[in-house]
């Protein structure tokens, strides 16, 4: 072949069907016999339900059941493991949050059960509920993903009293709601005691295990099917209620039912980004050295679950500081549990710790990309292993050049274009990857033409482009020969698609399999038998990839212009690079890396959930409260991929790159209107209001 | 939404007749479909009006211009008289909701379009508009976005238009047709403070039809413009808006007429700090003291109090940009 197929900038095989609306998602998929359900959720955030009359919805048109506390089936709401969730199953009175599922209304048509779901009438004995962070019960959790809340390495508070300068600071970050295109959506078919789930899901598997646990059915007698998922972000990683609330329906229906949830209810039970506040501590030497990080972790979590936003893997594992300390402190709140949402951790982390630092070098009178190279760290600085590879020296360098880094004028408030104060700011990008066991089978057939089948799903990342790539370039066949099926439980065994896994895991996986059929064909002088060849297995990271810290690299630099007077800030310009290892196709690899910065301008300038705080209730529930930026909002993007081997990460020598391009990149905006305004904001986001005062 | 009973009008007679008890008209449907969604407007009777011939923009004999009621927003915002003569409207237009919308949305839609606060959009909310008697969840709740300026103690919903605050700024006229004939009403007399009845927004009584708007013919060197603040670039209602139009010689305000958006209980039109202007010069000093008359009775809410500065801010940047040059 003359062209390389890795790497090679591929259209999404699955692009047209996308564009032209021919690709079904979960809810356009409808059933012989199929009946809608609609979720009733509660309109107060603490209490109990004190009684239901259901008399007017059960005699409107077409419906053919109301499901509340009183008559839905038992079923087992508790969580499988640490890492799973409390469910609402419609079991109980207790109401924890805003919009917790309190009834189900099923009808013939989803407008008849929409109709029904409004004419059900709950009564509540209300009790005053908590949703501001300040005021919940604080605990430190038992551990956070295995490590525990607190953590220290070196002295630091004796390094943070003698360092020549220190800093402290407290940045805040909001509530976020994931709101991915495509809303939540579950199709539940019961035959006999065997059911069928169609879902908006990141993990077929993890909706196979919850609902054997929630129903105690065998998982073999359930499939699920994952057709296209039309964007995630997090909030489709985890079981919700109403994945088993559509089935419970189901049951009590006797009919195979459609259940989607609505814009609104995107802000009820399916997860969000947890607000937290961070004191960050910096101590270093006058010429920027750090001497002492310490990163104080205060976020959200429900009622009666622990989700712990892990901000603090950032300041931990990127600079090289010899002492450091952390802490991760909960607060208790009605609210309902939050969850993973674009880069956890790290994007949230990195505003905090970006912020810092660029403060840091104001107050030192270092440019703010040399502050970050003197720190540099050659090994992971908390574990002291070798990365598997670091480019991030790389990146600095080429988004600097793109940038025009070097022409910037230090000064804060000393550049204006027109009547506009311009300026412009940089961050670090990073963020670990992951690899999990994944299973693949691949089969080539006499004619030469491959199948490669894998449990995982498309969110919009590639999956079925990407994977026969990888295939394609091993076998060294056109990749138009390689076809990849994904999304259902009858497949081999995928990890969650998320956590910037799916490349390292599934990837791996693609390789493994390959290689071994390539060895297989040559043993075959290079033909397949007329039944073909077979291969699956099990790929699993062995203990030798534990020798090397696997992370994701990137730079990120913002041009900004901000009006003085009236406090509107756009961001004008914006050149990432990253370190993503081996990039296996560069337009899909691109596509997420914009995607990441589109987010973070997002994280920078508008995304806020507001709660009110006498009743606990979500007041900007919809996409004309909740901003999201429009096109006019995002500039050009460029983005520089610094590609190159990975050997030590895994097979595929990929690093996750689902994450990247959104850590750091609120930080890289908030400084560059802090360069160009001179007035710091360290609560986000950074509206008009906070810069006119 | 509820079982609604739904007929079709071709004429005005045909629409008063269809009209009355609770049924509602509906034009471009982007307010009121919206609204019966989420169980806040509540008709057993929609009257699609949108078929009558009332879509037309015309030149009056006096130059002045007639807006039909049906005229689509995108059509006024591109019809040249309007681009030419009365920046300010097409401006306004363009700097709402998105293009979609606007070639949906119509002139009367928009004028008498309904409040984007939250309260009065959540039927788990009090709201003394929606259902009176029910109180404010607004007050001393979410109001970040809600009014400062002709509020009451039952309701501080912001009245949410760009139209109608260049429509104010232009003295438009609402001409309307009702079971008793026809009137017409100056738009600063068609909208209602909240007072005690925060229901009540206009002065069209039920069954009554806007038919068209008319604005005077353009005085001869005006300038005009509309600036509009929020938290994003686009597709967001205004945190704070203002509408001017100005008639600047050798370097004094000879006249101007100012309309403010996103800041009152319907589009705020201040007469004394129009007086403080005429016959004085157009520099930031002027600017601002009319400002401060605009802002002078303005009562924050809880959230709102950055609305002050931002409104002034935003009248002194839409003075200077009408009156530069001149
Ligand atoms: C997401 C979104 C964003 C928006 N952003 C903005 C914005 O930034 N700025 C802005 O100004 N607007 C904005 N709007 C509002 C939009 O401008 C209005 O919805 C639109 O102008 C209403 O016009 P319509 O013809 O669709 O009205 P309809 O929904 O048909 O009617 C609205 C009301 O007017 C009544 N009505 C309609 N015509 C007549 C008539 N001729 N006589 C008597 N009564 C009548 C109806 O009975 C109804 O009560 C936005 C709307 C949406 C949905």
């Amino acid at each position: 072949m003359s062209q390389p197929v890795l790497g090679a900038p591929l259209d999404r095989v699955e692009g047209p069907g996308k564009v032209t609306g021919r690709i079904a998602y979960t809810a356009d998929n409808d059933i012989p016999g199929m009946v809608h359900a609609v979720v009733v959720e509660s309109t107060i955030a603490n209490g109990r339900i004190a009684a239901i009359d259901e008399s007017a919805a059960r005699s409107a048109p077409g419906v053919i059941a109301i499901m509340t506390p009183r008559n839905a089936p038992r079923v087992d709401a508790r969580k499988v493991d640490a890492n799973d969730s409390l469910l609402f199953l419609l079991q109980g009175d207790a109401v924890e949050f805003d919009r917790q599922p309190v009834a189900v209304a099923i009808a013939e048509t989803f407008e008849q059960a929409t109709y029904a779901a409004r004419l059900v009438r709950v009564r509540y004995d209300v009790r005053p509920p908590t949703t501001a962070l300040a005021s919940g019960e604080r605990f430190l959790p038992d551990q956070i993903f295995g490590k525990p809340a607190q953590h220290k390495r070196g002295m630091p508070e004796d390094a943070f009293a003698r360092a020549a300068v220190t800093l402290k600071q407290t940045y805040r970050t909001p509530t976020e709601h994931h709101n991915p295109m495509e809303t939540h959506a579950t199709i539940a078919q019961w035959t006999g005691d065997r059911l069928t789930i169609y879902d908006a899901t990141q993990w077929v598997f993890g909706v196979q295990h919850r609902l054997a646990a929630t129903f105690g059915i065998d998982p073999k007698a359930i499939r699920v099917v994952a057709p296209f998922v039309g964007g995630a972000f997090g909030c489709k990683g985890q079981t919700w209620s109403h994945v088993p609330l559509a089935a419970m329906a189901a049951r009590l229906a006797g009919r195979p039912v459609k259940l989607v949830v609505t814009r609104p209810q995107m802000f009820g039970w399916v997860g969000h980004r947890p607000q937290t506040e961070q004191v960050v501590g910096l101590g270093a030497a006058r010429d920027g050295t750090l001497a002492a990080v310490t990163h104080d972790v205060l976020s959200e979590t429900s009622m009666s679950d622990e989700f712990v936003e892990p901000s603090v893997v950032f300041s931990r594992d990127l600079y090289a500081v010899p002492n450091y300390a952390m802490s991760d402190t909960l607060s208790r709140l009605n609210i309902s549990k939050p969850t993973y949402q674009r880069g956890p951790g790290e994007s949230t982390g990195s505003f905090a710790m970006e912020s810092a630092m660029d403060e840091l070098s104001y107050a030192l009178g270092i440019d703010p990309l040399e502050l970050r190279l003197r720190n540099y760290s050659a090994n992971d600085p908390d574990s002291g292993k070798p990365y598997s590879s670091k480019r991030l020296r790389e990146c600095y360098a080429a988004a600097a050049a793109q940038f025009g880094w070097s022409a910037r004028n230090p000064k804060v408030r000393s550049t204006s274009r027109g009547r506009m104060l311009v300026g412009s700011g940089m961050a670090t990008a990073s963020r670990a990857t992951h690899r999990s066991p994944c299973t693949v089978r691949m089969r080539m057939n006499a004619d030469g033409n491959v199948l490669v089948q894998c449990g995982t799903i498309e969110q919009g990342t590639g999956t079925p482009t990407v994977y026969p790539q990888l295939a394609a370039e091993i076998l060294e066949i056109p990749p138009e020969r390689v076809r990849f099926e994904f999304g259902n439980t009858d497949l081999p065994a995928a990890p969650i698609a998320a956590g910037s896994q799916t490349s390292g895991s599934v990837g791996s996986a693609v390789v493994v399999a390959a290689r071994r059929m390539r060895e297989l064909l040559v043993s075959h002088d290079g033909k397949p038998p007329a039944d073909g060849f077979e291969v699956e297995l099990e790929d699993s990271p062995p203990p030798e990839e534990a020798e090397h810290a696997t992370q994701a690299f990137g730079a990120h630099f913002a041009e900004v212009e901000v009006d003085p007077d009236l406090g509107t800030v756009r961001v004008t310009r914006f050149v990432g690079a990253f370190d993503g290892g081996r990039i296996l196709n560069a337009k899909t690899a691109r596509s997420q890396m914009l995607g990441g910065i589109v987010w973070g301008i997002s994280m920078a300038l508008f995304e806020d959930t507001r709660y009110d705080a006498r009743s606990g209730r979500i007041m900007n529930a919809n996409l004309s409260e909740y901003l999201v930026p429009t096109n006019a909002d995002i500039p050009d993007v460029e983005v520089i991929l610094i590609a190159g081997d990975d050997p030590f990460a895994n097979p595929a020598g990929a690093k996750g790159i689902g994450e990247v391009g959104i850590c750091g990149s609120a930080a890289a905006v908030a400084n560059a209107v802090y360069h160009a305004t001179g007035i710091r904001i360290r609560d986000l986001p950074i509206t008009p209001d906070k810069l006119i005062r | 939404m509820n079982a609604f009973a739904f007929t079709r009008a071709d004429s005005v007679a045909g629409a008063l007749r269809a009209a009355g008890g609770d049924a509602k008209f509906v034009a471009g449907g982007t307010t009121l479909v919206d609204l019966m969604k989420l169980g806040v407007e509540n008709p057993t009777t929609v009257i699609d009006i949108s078929r009558m011939p009332l879509a037309g923009v015309s030149r009056m004999p006096d130059n002045g211009l007639q807006i039909g009621a049906l005229a689509r927003n995108a059509d006024v915002a591109h019809h040249p008289d309007v681009v030419n003569g009365y920046p300010v409207l097409s401006q306004a237009l363009l700097a709402g909701a998105s293009a979609q919308l606007r070639n949906m949305a119509t002139t009367g839609g928009n004028l008498l379009q309904r409040t984007r606060c939250v309260a009065f959009r959540d039927t788990a909310m009090a709201c003394n508009k929606r259902s009176p008697g029910s109180g404010c969840a607004a007050i001393g709740g979410f109001n970040r976005n809600l009014a400062i300026l002709g509020t009451s103690d039952r309701c501080i919903a912001s009245h949410p238009s760009d139209q109608n605050v260049a429509l104010t700024a232009l003295e438009a006229t609402v001409q309307i047709s009702g079971p008793k004939g026809e009137r017409s009403v100056p738009i600063g007399d068609f909208y209602l403070l909240p007072g005690d009845t925060p229901e009540r927004e206009t002065v069209l009584e039920p069954g009554e039809l806007v038919t068209s708007v008319t604005v005077p013919p353009p005085a001869p060197g005006a300038k005009s413009a509309y600036l509009k603040l929020r938290d994003r670039a686009s597709y967001e209602f205004a945190l704070a808006s203002a509408a001017v139009v100005a008639i600047v010689r050798g370097g004094t305000i000879e006249r101007v007429r100012i309309a403010m958006g996103g800041i009152g209980t319907k589009p705020w039109r201040n007469l004394e700090a129009e007086a403080a202007l005429h016959g004085k010069p157009a520099t930031a000093e002027q600017f601002a003291k009319a400002a401060q008359i605009v802002l002078s009775d303005a009562k924050p809410q809880s959230q709102n109090g950055f609305k002050v500065e931002l409104a002034k801010r935003c009248l002194i940047a839409a003075l200077t940009t009408v009156t530069q040059g001149a």
